[in-house]
């Protein structure tokens, strides 16, 4: 298979700025086809990664975008998959070229983020397990997030200190992308002197919610070759692969896991699944990476990522991260543009937002965060009810 | 909703394949979700009533709507409880006992409280 190739990589920075979502969809999309060297004129092809909390232009993305821009008569679509929403857009936007039906396509997704914690959207709505977590449990996003972490200490002896050092890490990348929300280090008692949200994880554990946009120009190999680009990023696999029965993770925004009384758990549970199936089709293993981007919603959950893309056996990562070899010049950088930590999540941006940062540490372009010698990136991500998303890129 | 109770005992109500013993939570009418099995359709059947916390975890904060919370708000506890028979987590609140008094491992009960605004539902608590 020939691997597509990333022309161009833009985004609008993370914040809460308060302007609609399109406006920073746009400014990624104009910065991405800037980068690439080409016009909106001449793209062929849109993908709009939708966004479900700004009415009805968040559900059709790909038209929005599409009409902000100025009609071109380009072919679109829109797509959604909650956080995986982006990696979903991209594999649209690949699909179509490597079946020769267009030959450049742009791939956007922006948020604008309400306050304070997620909730579900509007209405009685009691056939949406969505909708009943928070209505008979008041299970918010934290708690399932509390859950694996208590779990990872239970399972492995996993500290908050642990926890925290994972958010000092990110937080010093973050210091150093212009993009990030966040730009300040923090230090290990800042964040275990921050209030509890839901035991053991505390605010500076957790994630924020963020406005933000990002776009990726993809291009077939004859019209990279056209434009004259030389050593490009290629796409060398996108995975969005859904878990396999059963899935014993009790994963959000469910009441319960699957059984496991008929059919023993599959070999790989459902995130390291997702990577494995993009090292599949690359090619690659873990042992290739130069670094990675993983979904750090909570400094925990960046543990069980480190070990869920095979960096290291389940229960090593706290290793891992003690000895710096997961940190900006360690062996395998794990979140060099500072996370979700420094960035906070928007939703149908942040995987498309990771394959700008794959992009610019592979061109050696990432400045004073940047991986030396960066040859292979992998962006992993995990979109509710069952959206796997990983994403490997090559130069 | 998804439970009964029968004097001091609650029970949660799942749905159980006929073909292959797989169970869901919350119940559901079918096919089956194990994908390699052909039953069409499912039974209702009553969970074991007691298993071990595979994690757990509270709400410092009070969750946003459409949850109702108490006023003055204490924490929600959860606690996600692996039932060994039907080879299962399921999520529910605890009842009277805080985070500090879980621990992986241990042994809860099916048993059901009332929401702040009345609603009946089932919790976990001390066997
Ligand atoms: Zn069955």
């Amino acid at each position: 298979m020939s691997h597509p190739i990333i022309l161009g990589v833009g985004m609008h920075p993370w914040g809460k700025w308060g302007r609609p979502f399109v406006e920073y969809g746009v400014a990624a999309a104009r910065a991405a086809l800037r980068d690439a060297g080409i016009d909106w004129t001449d793209v062929q092809f849109l993908v709009g990664a939708d966004t479900i909390r700004n009415g009805y232009p968040g559900f059709v993305a790909g038209a929005t975008f599409a009409q902000a821009l100025g009609w071109t008569g380009a072919r679109i679509a829109s797509c959604y998959a909650a956080c995986a929403s982006g990696a979903q857009a991209l594999d649209i936007a690949r699909a179509r070229i490597l079946a020769g039906l267009c030959d450049v396509a742009l791939v956007v997704g922006a948020d604008a983020a309400p306050k304070g914690f997620f909730k579900p959207v509007g209405g009685d709505r009691p056939d949406d397990p969505d909708w009943l977590r928070f209505r008979l449990l008041g299970a918010t996003n934290p708690a399932y997030f509390a859950l694996y972490a208590r779990r990872r200490m239970a399972l492995y002896g996993t500290t908050p200190e642990d926890f925290a050092a994972v958010k000092v890490k990110n937080a010093r990348a973050g210091a150093l992308n212009p993009n990030a929300r966040y730009r300040k280090e923090v230090t290990a008692e800042e964040v275990l002197a921050s209030p509890m949200v839901a035991d053991p994880l505390r605010l500076m554990d957790i994630c924020a919610t963020s406005d933000g946009g990002a776009a990726v120009v993809l291009a077939s190999e004859s019209y990279a070759r056209r434009l004259g680009v030389t050593r490009p990023v290629r796409v060398a696999a996108v995975s969005t692969v859904t878990p396999t029965f059963p899935n014993t993770v009790l994963e959000l925004p469910a009441f319960a896991t699957d059984s496991t009384a008929a059919v023993p758990p599959p070999e790989r549970p459902f995130r390291a699944a997702v990577a494995h199936a993009a090292y599949e089709e690359a090619g690659l293993g873990p042992g290739d990476l130069s670094f990675a981007e993983v979904y750090d919603l909570s400094t925990a959950l960046e543990l069980d990522w480190v070990e869920d893309i095979g960096l290291c056996a389940p229960g090593e990562a706290d290793r891992l991260l003690r000895e710096g070899r997961t940190a900006l010049g360690g062996r395998v950088p794990v979140n060099p543009s500072g996370g979700l930590a420094s960035f906070g999540e928007a939703i149908p941006a942040q995987a498309i937002a990771q394959v700008c940062e794959l992009t610019w540490q592979l061109r050696g372009a990432a400045g004073p965060r940047q991986v030396p010698g960066a040859r292979v990136g992998l962006a992993v991500n995990q979109g509710l009810f069952g959206h796997g998303s990983a994403v490997i890129a090559v130069r | 909703m998804w439970f009964t109770i029968e004097g001091d005992r609650a029970w949660l109500l799942g749905a159980r394949c006929p073909a292959c013993g797989t169970v869901c939570f919350p119940p559901k009418a079918g096919p089956c979700p194990n994908p390699r099995c052909p039953a069409e359709a499912l039974e209702e059947t009553r969970l074991s009533r007691r298993g071990r916390v595979w994690s757990y975890t509270n709400s410092c904060y009070p969750p946003p709507e459409p949850f109702v919370a108490a006023r003055p708000y204490t924490p929600v506890t959860l606690a996600a409880v692996e039932l060994e028979e039907e080879g299962i987590v399921v999520l529910g609140q605890v009842k009277d006992l805080t985070v500090g008094e879980l621990a992986v491992g241990m042994e809860l009960e099916l048993t059901h409280g009332a929401l702040a605004d009345g609603r009946p539902v089932w919790m976990w608590g001390k066997p």
